[in-house]
């Protein structure tokens, strides 16, 4: 399976402070790749670059072929590079469709035709009720985003992710704060947007990354010291010694 | 220009950049630490003009006792001024900021209008101040002048020792960086953006003490000098001390050299400056950090 | 109810020269081109999220334009003069937010009253605008039948240009590109997180602010007969911000209520049968306090109040 994301010797210095050090990885569609490491692994530094929302020090990213490293954020987001984030970053005051509907609206705006109304957009209403559909918020979709329950708003989060009908989806913590059955609900979402989407998961959550993830990767330090299969992951000492044993 | 007019207007350029330079430290003292924008900064700077306008006559040559005593005054002002009025915008968004400083300009306007009137007045340097000094064979250059330089160049040695060899410097430094962390580690953060507050409009009004033989108490200096403080603190960048050195001292150079050449166009000269910075390194020349 | 309410002071408006006294007519116009400058004002602020504390710049720049364009003794073309002073104050606001909008926050706020001192410099130091005393229109322009300098027919453009910008931006605040607007308002990091350009969006919708409020500084040109240049003073500035949050941020019909509340206050606090010589003097005073209270009390503005006894 070729890899849809990819990065080399990716690198991020903070004045003396290198966060990510020369991590190069590969995301492929129909896996779900998760990146695990303590607090402070560099982990969200990582994510960000990816995105586009923090400029690589060093390194290259490429998407399907094409070299992104330049690119700002709007660009690979059109370009099929989807991110959610840790925390919740919807619009409370919008409906659960509207919501869907602006972040689906970016790849087919028209911001010249002003004598159309955004609702009248039929285009981006098809993309949000899919994307909602798919995140399993159909039936609220009416709803202020403001109003629904820490688990709706981070399905919520994901689904604004999907309306942008992205290629990669970049999720930054999605079980954060989540009981057990909407853990299970949102692992059956990724289980279901497997096919078609190369995943990049940063969690915490162990049990969880070990039941999704096709592939894990291990950052200490800014560098990654494993990137395998779950099992292999299991039964690595460098990672048993550095990360799991403390869990 | 001959080297004697040059080596004047380059001490013009640095007196006035260190008299900005204390303007703009206590603005961005005030914004880094407190996170406030504070349009009424400028209406500091008048009430220092004014206040020497005031003393002058009651202290005659004792000059610097004067500056102390102003420097007292506008201290415990700016005490009592962050306790009744500022301490309630710390959580506010800037916009209401804004307006509330706006309002606040206002407000000090007419009664400076009230208390002083709306003439022009000015504050003679004291003798021992006065005359000048010989530069060259042709120049002469004002003693005045000099002493405010000096007397900007001691005051920012000893803001410089306060942030970063005392207590309370460490606690304002940490303030900047992290407000929120600063109030967990049990630091009376009250008292601290008080004492900040204070030292904000001390400097300002010391600013406009130190001025008012140079330039004249007029109402209107207040708004005047804020929209170059803010052109400092944007190119030098929001909660630097270095950084508003640097961009006081360019500013300083720019409109000073601004306008013996271009006199007509010289009032635009340090935006131009500032729209180049802009466009070269938007976060101004220095990153946030004393 | 409230939908047909602007529809109703439009009506209100056109009905107004029949029965009020010419100096309340004159008053009732200054508050209609104000109405107008902090429309555009709105346009940034409410709906956009971006704090411009320079924005009387455009609106001066679209007054010194009426001045300078119109020919020394002859009556000008009153559409090119609109025109010409929306085209100017684009310009400029696309150079300005060209600039400010790589910047954000506190020092946005900062960097535009600083573009704005600038224009206020070249007006008050060259002699491109007669310097500090400002220059006179002296003749009114026409277009056709139309007479700037009948009151009458200036009224009704007034409150034409009232109703055309209101109608702009009501139209605009449902499209496409309002929505965007809005999202970026809210959240600009997920708006751009989802595929926008939101560095064109700010800037589009300055440049459109920047030629609104020339428009209404046009107005005021013609009105007056005279420009000078506080008209682009930090002061006038923060008195359209000052509008827009007495209506209500956020509304339309807050913008408008806002320059009228203002205007009304200003005629108030400085009128002695009212408040007494002393004060009269000093309306800056009770005006400052007023804002504090008010922004302390009600930052929801007056719709806000509206809103909640209802």
């Amino acid at each position: 399976m070729s890899a849809l994301l990819s990065c080399s010797g990716l690198t991020r210095r903070f004045g003396g402070l290198t966060a990510v050090n020369g991590v190069t990885l590969d995301f492929a569609p129909g896996q779900v790749h998760a990146v695990i490491g303590t607090n402070g692994a560099g982990k969200s530094t990582l994510i960000n670059m990816l995105s586009g929302e923090l400029p690589a020090s060093d390194g290259r990213i490429t998407l399907a072929g094409d070299d992104i490293t330049g690119w700002p954020q709007a660009r690979r987001a059109r370009a099929g590079v989807g991110r959610s984030y840790q925390r919740t970053t919807i619009f409370p005051e919008f409906t659960v469709f509207e919501n869907c509907r602006l972040s689906a609206q970016a790849a087919h705006a028209r911001p010249w035709a002003l004598w159309e109304t955004a609702s009248a957009c039929a285009t981006s209403g098809r993309i949000a009720h899919e994307a909602l559909a798919s995140a399993g918020l159909a039936d609220l979709a009416g709803r202020a985003a403001g109003s629904l329950s820490h688990g709706g708003k981070r399905q919520l989060e994901i689904a604004m992710c999907l309306a942008t009908e992205p290629r990669v989806l970049l999720l930054d913590e999605p079980l954060a704060g989540m009981g057990s059955e909407e853990t299970d609900r949102m692992l059956e979402l990724l289980a279901r947007l497997k096919p078609g989407h190369a995943i990049l998961l940063v969690e915490h959550d162990m049990d969880a990354v070990f039941r999704i993830a096709d592939r894990i990767t291990v950052m200490v330090n800014g560098e990654v010291i494993a990137s395998d299969a779950p099992a292999a992951i299991r039964s690595n000492r460098d990672v048993q010694v550095a990360y799991l044993g403390e869990h | 220009m001959d080297f004697a007019t040059f080596l004047v207007q380059c001490l013009n350029a640095v007196q006035y950049g260190l008299l900005l330079f204390l303007l703009a430290s206590g603005l961005t003292l005030i914004f880094g630490i407190m996170g406030v924008i504070n349009l009424a900064h400028g209406s500091f700077y008048m009430a220092g003009a004014y206040l020497a306008f005031g003393l002058a006559p009651l202290f005659g040559q004792n000059f610097l006792l004067m500056l102390a005593v102003g420097v007292l005054l506008s201290a415990l002002f700016g005490y009592l001024l962050e306790w009744a009025f500022f301490s309630f915008l710390y959580e506010r968004e800037h916009l209401q900021q804004v307006l509330m400083t706006y309002a606040l300009i206002l407000v000090f306007e007419e009664l400076r209008s009230m208390l002083v009137g709306n003439d022009v007045h000015g504050v003679k340097a004291p003798d021992w101040l006065a005359g000048s000094i010989p530069l060259g064979s042709l120049m002469t250059y004002p003693v005045y002048r000099l002493f405010a330089s000096a007397a900007c160049i001691v005051v920012g040695v000893a803001l410089y020792w306060v942030v970063n060899r005392t207590r309370l410097g460490m606690m304002i430094r940490a303030g900047a960086s992290n407000r929120d962390m600063v109030r967990g580690l049990g630091i009376d953060i009250t008292r601290l953006y008080r004492i900040v507050f204070a030292g904000g409009v001390a400097l300002a009004a010391l600013a406009g003490m130190i001025a008012a033989p140079l330039s004249s108490v007029y109402p209107g200096m207040g708004g005047q000098v804020l929209i170059v403080c803010f052109v400092v603190v944007v190119i030098g960048g929001i909660g630097s001390i270095t950084g508003a050195l640097i961009a006081s001292l360019l500013v300083g150079v720019v409109d000073t050299f601004g306008k013996v050449f271009f006199a007509e166009l010289s009032g635009i000269g340090i935006y131009l400056l500032m729209a180049i910075v802009l466009i070269w390194r938007p976060e101004g020349l220095m990153k946030k950090g004393f | 109810m409230a939908r047909w309410l602007p529809w109703i002071a439009a009506l209100l408006l056109a009905a107004l020269p029949a029965v009020l006294t010419p100096y309340t007519t004159d008053l009732v116009v200054k508050i209609v081109i104000f109405a107008v400058f902090a429309l555009s004002l709105e346009l940034l602020v409410g709906m956009t999220g971006l704090v411009s504390l320079g924005h009387a710049a455009f609106f001066g720049l679209g007054a010194y334009v009426a001045v300078l364009a119109s020919p020394e003794s002859d009556p000008g073309n009153l559409l090119v003069l609109l025109l010409a002073a929306m085209a100017v104050a684009a310009l400029y606001a696309l150079f300005v937010g060209a600039l400010s909008l790589r910047t954000k926050g506190v020092y946005f706020i900062m960097v535009t009253l600083a573009f704005a001192q600038m224009a206020y410099f070249v007006f008050h130091d060259t002699k491109v605008g007669g310097g500090s005393d400002g220059i006179y229109l002296n003749v009114r322009p026409v277009l056709g039948p139309l007479d700037g300098g009948n009151k009458l027919h200036f009224y009704y453009l007034a409150v034409a240009a009232l109703v055309g910008t209101y109608g702009l931006l009501a139209l605009l605040r449902r499209s496409r590109f309002g929505h965007a607007l809005a999202g970026i308002r809210v959240n600009e990091q997920r708006m751009r997180a989802a595929g926008f350009a939101t560095y064109r969006y700010k800037l589009a919708a300055f440049v459109l602010a920047g030629a609104l409020a020339g428009l209404a500084g046009c107005l005021l040109a013609i009105k007056d007969g005279v420009v000078n240049p506080e008209l682009l003073a930090w002061q006038e500035s923060g008195a359209v911000l000052l509008m827009i949050i007495l209506g209500g941020l956020g509304h339309l019909r807050g913008a408008v209520i806002g320059a009228a509340a203002f205007a009304l206050l200003k005629e108030l606090y400085a009128t002695p049968a009212l408040v007494g010589n002393f004060l009269a003097d000093h309306w800056q005073l009770t005006l400052g306090l007023t804002i504090i209270a008010f922004v302390a009390l009600l930052p929801k503005g007056l719709i806000g109040l509206l809103e909640r006894r209802r």
